[in-house]
């Protein structure tokens, strides 16, 4: 990858790239001020936000930060300038916001504007690809991503953001953001651990007979292809006569409406990648491998266990990935069919057409994908056999 | 045996098409089947807007956004798979792997805030979108030509336009495919979920139903948006068998 | 002992193995031999039975391969396989130590016994015992795999192809490996081919298959004097080597007179060609001409003869 970026005068592309468009953004709104949460708000320019004081040091650090990213053989360099871009953007961010609100009457709101957005993703980029220049071990990135994680807590605890109008949204309704919040991990991690429950024994089903797999996998991915609204309304109908028709289904919670259709939904959208890398995760050890072990006399359940297991387990897990992503994401549509989770911000967010209500249930779900994705990333590669060079067998992932 | 299994297909993929055009055009002849599912005395099939507009509002929606998007994926793949482009592969690597943890559903609600509502916003969320597995396949084609295949086209004294229309695009073909595909389903159930930022699609019917708590029209809805992602696919799934088949003969 | 009794393998009606019956001496090495699809490797296979015969038996030591568990058996049976088939994620030591784990063998003598067997294959155990296989040579991976199937001194040890894998120069040490180690621990081993040569070399005993039959089971010497069947024959013919030295000559060196019918060749062409044309045509001589006059003519039998003699 590194001979790929020596560019001329050791410039890298994307880093001149991403700090022409982080220099454009500059000039892009980066904060709004609105009357109420629910009209349009006024842009202002990042100059536009505050005194000098405040200013100077947020775009210095800003600027600086995307020049340090142009130097393609100082990888180190790069990240340190997308770290001091992004203190400079969080800077701006929290010491301008109460200046704007000074004054601006009781109701008013700030939000961050499209320029923060575009220079957020542009130093984020730079970030990304100045690590993956890097390429740290699985071990340094968990890190990297607890470091992250701590430090969005920090700044989001300390205070510092709470003048923003989607903090706001989030300080009236505290409660329910827990609760939410606590949902949206339950339909996802729940269902993800019934999918495995279901999906191993039927993935190692699918694996020994060729027959059950020619049906199985098939009718899967049909299920993985029906639109999640449809398949959260036809879940409705569905539960709802089980619930009716079964007393016992009733008293443990199933109901047409709520937790159960999204919980069974998102089940069956998890059990195709669950399945199908179970299959070709045991199918992953070579032939002669397999061949080999039974020839020694190993039993069938030696061999899952010894052999076919450990061999496939980074298959397995991708697949594993692949689903509670998915879940992650496709739990937001449960908000729809009163099954809760931060989907509940994001429709109530568009039925007042209050923006920073739906980036409350938005953002969360964003950064709740990402940190799964990369944690399962590091799994992956770490159960890796470091010795063979096996790659993890992607499969389609769930749409929406 | 095989020649069976082709004619059972066969049968179950006509009664669903002829199924779901039913479904689209004259859904009063299905009001026995969703009756109970309807509230006393409220209304069993959709009449608000015609199924009809609806099923082509949506997936004109989809068609639109597919097309746009692989144009541009596939034409950004090109950009950064030649000797110009490479420094931003692992960039756009990067890039695709991260926007494809972002749900579409979220796309969709961050659309908002920044285009407003309605078909538009929509549009603009699918196909960018629709744009990442496109991209990430249409790369992972032009990585993977046989470097035999390519050594001889360069030795038969190709250029690097004519390698790339006449070897590379169409060897690549297959597994763009898969993207589209890929692209298409989510598309389909991005664009369903649109009509709650006001988008004139198919979901409208499944939201009312939940609105008015009508269990028939979420069912109707549910039915007809289904059989299309399902049909689709599978249609999908074909070409691109079709495609595959045909290579592995003249590669003989 | 191993006794092969009429043993077949039947599939879709069609025999893959058809009726082989042989007898296999303790301490020996017996090779199978035979082109691909000839039934060699199915029938090594229906030893340990990870193919189930259709009809017939097998009796290790006088005791019917069905009167123990397949799992049973086959812990009992050594098995090398092209390609060696090592744990890619287990230790070289881990991999030996697999079937005496399997028996419940003390960890102290499964150390002993892998200790044992790495310095017999010359690699030097404190070196390579937790090494993975992926940092190993082809030839090292290959001696590992054996001393696996070795491990627990098994009654018998079948291989397929064991040297499928390996380098032409190191296959030759290999097979002086396996000879000097099946020597000093006396094992009795089944080992499959496709190749001849391999097979004179390293065989006691060599069965011949072909298509599912067993053709011919002797010594390489009877096999060699007494080829039973034209196909054994042309196996034993080393039919590579003629030719390419048949290429050597041209007919000029080998006319004799007489005429023969059919069109001529040139007295340059060499005996390779003229052969190809005989069988081509199915003649059994050929017209020879120099510069538009007769020579005489070759025949088959005399390019034959010079191919023998090499």
């Amino acid at each position: 990858m590194i001979p790929a970026r020596a560019g001329t005068f050791g410039l890298s592309a994307p880093g001149v790239l991403l700090a022409l468009f982080g220099f454009a953004s500059l000039l892009a709104p980066f904060m709004t001020l609105a009357a109420n949460r629910i009209v349009e708000g006024k842009g202002l320019t990042a100059w536009q936000l505050a005194g000098p004081e405040v200013i100077y040091p947020g775009l210095l650090s800003i600027i600086i930060g995307l020049i340090l990213g142009l130097f393609s053989s100082w990888p180190r360099v790069r990240l340190a300038g997308a770290v001091l871009g992004l203190a400079g953007l969080f800077w701006l961010l929290s010491q301008s916001a109460p200046q704007l609100l000074q004054g601006a009457g009781e109701y008013a709101r700030v939000s961050p504007g499209l320029g923060f957005w575009c220079l957020l993703a542009v130093l984020i980029l730079l970030m990304a690809d100045a690590l993956t220049q890097l390429s740290p071990r699985p071990m340094t990135r968990l890190g990297l991503l607890l470091t992250i994680v701590t430090v969005l807590f920090i700044l989001l605890g300390s205070g510092a953001l709470s003048d923003l109008s989607i903090m706001k949204e989030y300080a009236s309704r505290q409660g329910a953001f827990y609760n939410a919040a606590l949902r949206h991990l339950g339909l996802a991690f729940g269902s993800l651990a019934a999918a495995t429950v279901i999906g191993i024994p039927l993935g190692i089903l699918c694996y020994h007979h060729a027959g059950l797999r020619r049906i199985a996998l098939p009718i899967l991915s049909f299920l993985q292809t029906i639109p999640s609204l449809a398949m959260f309304g036809i879940m409705i109908p569905l539960l709802g006569w089980i619930a009716s028709t079964v007393p016992a289904a009733k008293a443990i919670g199933i109901a047409g409406v709520g937790f159960a259709p999204a919980f069974l939904a998102l089940l069956l959208y998890s059990l195709l990648p669950v399945v199908a890398n179970m299959v070709s995760g045991l199918q992953s050890a070579p032939e002669s491998v397999r061949d080999a072990a039974r020839g020694m006399g190993m039993t069938l359940m030696q061999r899952l266990f010894r052999v076919e297991l450990p061999l496939g387990l980074p298959v397995i897990l991708a697949g594993l990935r692949i689903a509670l992503v998915q879940n992650i994401g496709l739990a937001v549509i449960a908000g729809l069919i009163g099954g809760g989770g931060f989907g509940t911000f994001v429709f109530q967010g568009l039925n007042q057409t209050a923006t920073d209500l739906i980036l409350l249930g938005a953002l969360p779900t964003v950064a709740l994908a990402l940190t799964a994705a990369i944690v399962m990333d590091v799994l992956v590669e770490v159960t890796q056999p470091s010795q063979s060079a096996q790659h993890t067998q992607g499969m389609p992932r769930k749409p929406s | 045996m095989k020649k069976n299994a082709i004619k059972w297909s066969t049968i179950v993929r006509v009664l669903l098409v002829v199924l779901l055009i039913s479904l689209v055009v004259m859904p009063t002849w299905f009001s026995w089947a969703f009756q109970p599912f309807a509230p006393e005395k409220g209304p069993i099939i959709y009449e608000r807007a015609s199924l009809l507009s609806l099923s082509l509002s949506h997936l004109g929606l989809v068609a639109l956004a597919s097309i746009v998007a692989t144009l541009v994926a596939v034409s950004l793949a090109i950009l950064v798979t030649r000797p110009l482009g490479t420094a931003f592969l692992p960039l756009s690597r990067t890039i695709t792997n991260m926007g494809q943890t972002f749900p579409p559903v979220a796309v969709l609600a961050l659309a908002v805030p920044a285009l407003g509502f309605g078909t538009g916003p929509t549009l603009v969320a699918l196909f960018l979108y629709g744009l990442l597995p496109i991209f990430e396949n249409a790369i992972t084609g032009f990585s993977t030509l046989p470097p035999a295949t390519m050594e001889a086209a360069r030795g038969l004294g190709l250029s690097r336009w004519q390698r790339l229309i006449r070897v590379e695009i169409p060897l690549a073909l297959p597994v763009i495919l898969t993207g589209v595909r890929l692209s298409v389903v989510i598309a389909l159930g991005t664009a369903t979920i649109g009509s709650t930022v006001a988008a004139k699609t198919l979901g409208e019917v499944i939201i009312a139903g939940l609105l008015t708590n009508n269990t028939a029209y979420v069912l109707q809805g549910g039915l007809i948006v289904g059989l299309f992602a399902v049909l689709i696919y599978d249609a999908l799934v074909q070409l691109e068998g079709l495609l595959l088949a045909r290579y592995s003969i003249s590669n003989d | 002992m191993i006794e092969i009794d009429k043993i077949s393998k039947l599939y879709d009606g069609v025999a893959a193995v058809d009726e082989v019956s042989m007898t296999v001496d303790t301490a020996t090495i017996t090779v199978i031999v035979g082109t691909s699809g000839s039934g060699k490797t199915t029938l090594l296979r229906m030893i340990n039975r990870l193919v189930e015969p259709t009809s017939g038996e097998v009796r290790i030591n006088g005791k019917s391969t069905h009167s123990v568990s397949k799992t049973d058996l086959r812990r009992r049976i050594g098995y090398a396989i092209q390609g060696h088939g090592l744990f890619p994620h287990y230790t070289v030591a881990r991999n030996i130590a697999i079937v005496p784990t399997l028996l419940g063998w003390s960890s102290e003598k499964i150390d002993d016994r892998v200790d044992e067997l790495l310095s017999l294959f010359a690699l030097e155990p404190d070196q390579y015992r937790d090494r993975f296989p992926a940092e190993l040579s082809g030839g090292q991976l290959q001696r590992v795999g054996v001393a696996r199937a070795l491990a627990s001194r098994p009654d018998l040890l079948l291989m397929d192809e064991p040297f499928g894998a390996l380098d032409p120069i190191i296959r030759a040490q290999a097979q002086i490996d396996l000879r000097r180690i099946q020597q000093t621990l006396g094992s009795t081993i089944m080992l499959v081919t496709h190749d001849m040569e391999e097979a004179m070399q390293l065989g006691d005993r060599v069965a011949v298959m072909d298509q599912g039959r067993l053709v011919q089971y002797g010594t390489p010497a009877e096999i060699i004097q007494n080829p039973a069947t034209e196909f054994v024959a042309n196996m034993v013919g080393g039919v590579d080597r003629s030719l390419r030295l048949l290429s050597l000559f041209p007919v000029s060196e080998f006319v004799e007179d007489g005429s023969a019918e059919g069109e001529s060749v040139e007295a340059n062409t060499s005996l390779r060609d003229a052969l190809s044309i005989c069988l081509w045509t199915g003649r059994d001589a050929l017209p020879v001409v120099q510069d538009g006059s007769l020579l005489g003519r070759v025949t088959l039998d005399a390019i034959r003869k010079r191919a023998a003699i090499s």
